[in-house]
Order: C-alpha cells, then sequence, then structure tokens
C-alpha cells in the first residue's frame, strides 16, 4: 500500500502539489489523470524515489520512503516509463531477467527460482513466446509488455507505470490495460498509471485519480 | 544464440588467441622455428640468440598485446553501456586524448625539470599524467552528458574536445626541446615493442585491477543498459557504480595509452564484434568476449606489422588497427540507420 501524506511537489519553482494525502491500495488499479504539466510523472518518480517530495511523506508498506535501502524499495516498487529500449543484441529473456537484480548475487548470476519467475513473468505478460527475439525487433505495443514483464519480474507489490499508452493504437492500448486490471485483481499488486485516456480510465480502472493543480482528487468510476 | 554455442566460440577464440600468440614470437625480422619458441619458452635446447630474441624482446610485445587489448575492448564495452551510445569509445570520447594531454605534458615538461635521467620516475610519471589526463576528461565528458541529454551532441562535444586538446599537444610541441620532441611524437605513433620488463611491472598491475573492477561492474552495466532511471529503480547504487566504471576505464585506457600510445579502434570495435558474434547484450558473457576479441585482434595487428616487417618496414600499430575496426565501425553505423 502506498500513502501519501501532506506531500507537496514542484517542478522547478513551480507548484505541482500541495500538502496533498491519499492511498492507494493493494489489488486495485488507479488511473492517474490530469492535463499536461500538472505532476502525474513528477508524483510517480517520487513513489519510485527517483525524484524529491518538498514536502511530506511518502510510506510504502508501513515504512516511510528515505527509510529504505535502494534494494528494499527495488523490492516493493517497480517503474515503467514511456522510453523505449533499443540495446543491439539484448534479447527479450535477458532485458525481462534485468528484473530479477534486486535478487541476485553480485554477477546477476540467475538461480532456477529466479528462471522459474521470469518465465511466469513473461507468460503473464504474453510475451513468453517472444523470448528469443531481440528487442530492437519488437513494436512498440509488444516492447511495453515486455516492460511490464520486466517489472513483474522485479516481483513488487507496487507497480508504477508512467504513460503506458502512449504510442499505442487503440487495440493495444485496451489489451495493455486490462493486463494491468488482471495483475491488479489476480496478483493483488497495486498498480497506478498516468494516462491521458479518460475512456480507459473510466471503463477499465478501479479508482481515478485526478491532479488538478495544487489537489489530487478520488473521482468516483461507473464500475 | 544458446550457451552451447557460446561456449564454443569462447573456446575458438581461446585457440586462436594462443595460435596467434605463438605465431607472433615466431614471426618477425628473424623467423624462429615453432620448436625452437618453445624451446626459448621451456628453457629446452636452442641458441642463445633466439632465446633472448623469443623471452627478451617478443615476449613481453605478447604480453602487452594481449593485455592492452583486453584493457581497451574492456574500457570500450563499458562506455558505451554507461553513455548508452554504441559509438562511444576511448579513442572518440577524447579519452586517449586526455591520456596524451598528460603525457605530453610530462614528457615535454619533464626535460626541463632535469627529470629524464630517472627511469623509474618517468615510467610512473608517465602512468599517472595518463591517468590524471584520462580522469579529468572522462569526469568533464559525464558532467556534460547529465546536463545535456542528446547523445549525439555528447559525441560531437568529446570530439571537440579531443580536437581542443590535440591543439594543446601541438602547442606543446612546438616550444618542447629536439630530444622531448622526437620522445612524444615516437609515442603518438602507438607500438608495443617499446615497452619494456620494467614497463610492464607498471602497466600489467594497473590493467589487472582495471579489468577486475570491469568484471565486478557486469551486473551494475547489465542495469544500466535499461538507462540510469530503471537502474535505480532495480536496487543500483548508479552514484557507486559510476565510480567503479570510471575507476576501471581510466586504469585501462590510461594505462595502455601511457605506455603503447593511443591505439585507436579497439575500444570502438571490439564490443560490437563481440556482440555480433555471440549475439547477446548480457555483460556476463559479452565483458569476457570483448576481453577476448581485444586481445586477439591486437595479436593480429601485431602479427601483421610483423610480416610486414620482413621487408623492413615497421608500420606504427595503429595504422593496422584502423584497418581492422574501421570496417567494424561502418557495418555498425549502417546496422544501426537500418534500425532506424
Amino acid at each position: 500500500m502506498i500513502e501519501l501524506r501532506n506531500i507537496s511537489l514542484k517542478f522547478g519553482e513551480r507548484t505541482l502539489m500541495e500538502g496533498v494525502s491519499t492511498t492507494f491500495s493493494v489489488g486495485t488499479m488507479t488511473a492517474l489523470l490530469g492535463r499536461n504539466g500538472t505532476g502525474k510523472s513528477t508524483l510517480l518518480r517520487a513513489i519510485a524515489s527517483l525524484g524529491k517530495v518538498q514536502g511530506g511523506e511518502i510510506w510504502i508498506d508501513g515504512r516511510e520512503l528515505s527509510t529504505l535501502s535502494s534494494t528494499e524499495l527495488a523490492r516493493r516498487v517497480a517503474f515503467v516509463n514511456t522510453e523505449r529500449i533499443d540495446v543491439e543484441a539484448l534479447t527479450v529473456h535477458d532485458l525481462v531477467a534485468v528484473g530479477r537484480s534486486p535478487y541476485t548475487d553480485w554477477m546477476g548470476r540467475l538461480k532456477s527460482d529466479d528462471e522459474r519467475i521470469i518465465e511466469r513473468s513473461m507468460h503473464i505478460a504474453g510475451v513468453e513466446s517472444m523470448a528469443s527475439r531481440m528487442v530492437s525487433t519488437l513494436s512498440d505495443g509488444e516492447c511495453q509488455r515486455v516492460m511490464i514483464a520486466r517489472a513483474l519480474a522485479q516481483d513488487t507489490p507496487i507497480i508504477l507505470l508512467d504513460e503506458p499508452t502512449a504510442f499505442l493504437d487503440l487495440p493495444n492500448r485496451y489489451e495493455l490495460c486490462t493486463l494491468l486490471g488482471r495483475l491488479a485483481h489476480d496478483e493483488g499488486k497495486c498498480i497506478i498509471f498516468s494516462t491521458h485516456e479518460l475512456d480507459i480510465a473510466l471503463s477499465l480502472a478501479d479508482s481515478i485519480a485526478l491532479v488538478d493543480t495544487p489537489t489530487l482528487r478520488h473521482l468516483p468510476t461507473p464500475i | 544464440m544458446n550457451r552451447r554455442m557460446q561456449n564454443i566460440l569462447f573456446v575458438v577464440l581461446s585457440l586462436a588467441l594462443v595460435a596467434l600468440a605463438i605465431g607472433d614470437l615466431a614471426i618477425g625480422t628473424t623467423d624462429i622455428a615453432i620448436g625452437d619458441v618453445w624451446a626459448a619458452l621451456t628453457g629446452g635446447v636452442t641458441t642463445d640468440e633466439y632465446r633472448t630474441i623469443v623471452c627478451e624482446l617478443r615476449l613481453p610485445k605478447v604480453i602487452v598485446a594481449i593485455a592492452a587489448g583486453m584493457a581497451l575492448a574492456a574500457s570500450g564495452l563499458e562506455m558505451q553501456t554507461l553513455f548508452r551510445n554504441p559509438l562511444a569509445g576511448p579513442y572518440v570520447l577524447g579519452i586517449n586524448s586526455g591520456a596524451s594531454l598528460g603525457v605530453a605534458l610530462f614528457t615535454l615538461a619533464a626535460p626541463m625539470m632535469g627529470a629524464l635521467s630517472s627511469s623509474l620516475f618517468m615510467r610512473l610519471g608517465l602512468t599517472g599524467m595518463a591517468w590524471i589526463g584520462s580522469a579529468l576528461i572522462l569526469v568533464l565528458v559525464m558532467f556534460l552528458s547529465r546536463r545535456i541529454k542528446n547523445i549525439n551532441v555528447i559525441l560531437i562535444l568529446g570530439m571537440m574536445l579531443g580536437s581542443a586538446i590535440s591543439s594543446v599537444v601541438g602547442i606543446l610541441q612546438y616550444l618542447g626541446t629536439d630530444e622531448s620532441l622526437k620522445a612524444f611524437v615516437v609515442w603518438t605513433m602507438g607500438s608495443l615493442s617499446t615497452v619494456t620488463v620494467d614497463d610492464l611491472r607498471v602497466m600489467l598491475p594497473a590493467v589487472v585491477v582495471g579489468l577486475l573492477l570491469s568484471i565486478a561492474a557486469v551486473k551494475s552495466l547489465n542495469m544500466l543498459l535499461l538507462g540510469e532511471s530503471y537502474a535505480r529503480t532495480m536496487g543500483l547504487h548508479v552514484a557507486r557504480s559510476r565510480v567503479v566504471i570510471f575507476l576501471s576505464t581510466t586504469l585501462l585506457a590510461g594505462s595502455v595509452t601511457a605506455f603503447c600510445g593511443p591505439i585507436g579502434f579497439i575500444g570502438l570495435a571490439m564490443p560490437h564484434l563481440a556482440r555480433m558474434t555471440f549475439r547477446t547484450a548480457d555483460h556476463r558473457v559479452l565483458m569476457p568476449a570483448s576481453m577476448l576479441w581485444g586481445a586477439v585482434s591486437m595479436l593480429l595487428c601485431c602479427v601483421a606489422c610483423d610480416i610486414v616487417a620482413r621487408g623492413g618496414v615497421m608500420l606504427p600499430i595503429n595504422t593496422i588497427t584502423s584497418l581492422l575496426g574501421i570496417p567494424i565501425i561502418i557495418i555498425v553505423v549502417l546496422r544501426n540507420r537500418n534500425r532506424q
């Protein structure tokens, strides 16, 4: 579970959020909506400890964010952004395997348990048939699913996704969000994704959080 | 490519390394039969002349070639992953130029201080200045790369830095004495045969430490393949890892440049050759594969120089490494263009 306690966020000198307090529960998929530049990505990055909050506290599973070591945080929160990974000679299996890094030794050696989790993650994300394909040959939709498989391999209760549907066509957007919903409901994950797709958020998300600078408001969903 | 094929490739490359090392010991202005090479190495029956040539002249050169090839390839791979740029390498980013500036400052300024007479001072000074020079450029490029996200701009800045340093070196050459100028010009041509056994005592430990650090960094490098943000969210202490990689590349590229002169294209091309042949981006495979390719390619260049030397022409090693590396880089650039 994620708990925001009276947090303030800024981007440069601009205040994005002021005194925001809310919780995001396990087993739910939350769509983070808001106009461009309102701080959706900044909030997700702050929860992933990639950015700082200017005031207040973020609590993850009963621990304040700054008290978690980098490995402890990596075992609790996985992050997926819009950046396309295009690395020469990198296979889908190897990319997903990097997600096991918080659990492997100094050389990054994979044990049989790690391999089992990697296989399962690829299966859940529907990319097991691409395991030996090079990442550079994937379409945008396939690449996004592979990145979700990597996040699953990280085996965290929380997955944050920054605009995962950007650059995807309509069928792929629905397919991806349906997958995220399954992860929340079947795997009991706490999933938060930022998006501009109001229709998808309304039809598929369990909860909608609207960033309306400088506040964050939870909106009712039709389902 | 499956693990079995990768293992076969490792064996083939290792055999090629041994064969080329023996070839390099046997071929030269004086050709020596393999049996005599073996006898000289193992203390068997052969002439004193052959023993001297093999053990005192050619063996140090073979060791230097292997160490330099491994070092340049490992540092090139580290930089390509750290900068997430296939065209990064000690030569392109100006790291070699930084080492050159350090060496230029030392070789051209040392005679003014009357310090040339001490060979130990020369060796340590040369290496130290090369390390400092390469580290300074690496830190500068890294600082710029944190502020400027466009990879092409970083590459252009690296090249500009290299050119600016070349100009400073040119000024130093102009101001230097005839003796120091000659020493520096010979150094810039790049040579493995000028490295003595005493030099090896400084160079080898530095290279070994650099290689060990690069092996220690393989997990970090695998995480950095996805970029710093992802690496951080997967538990990587990015600043600490960057320091280890910096130290490693500085020790590797700086030491080799200090003793062998600027050697181009091995650091840039060999990691690509390793990726193409082993079909992986996993640094646990790629790092030893790049090192092996680096050692094999340097030995190959040495043998080519030796064959040419039979005709009385002594080619600088740099000319051969460029001929070997440039086609590989052209292939990489064309492949990347086709991917886009």
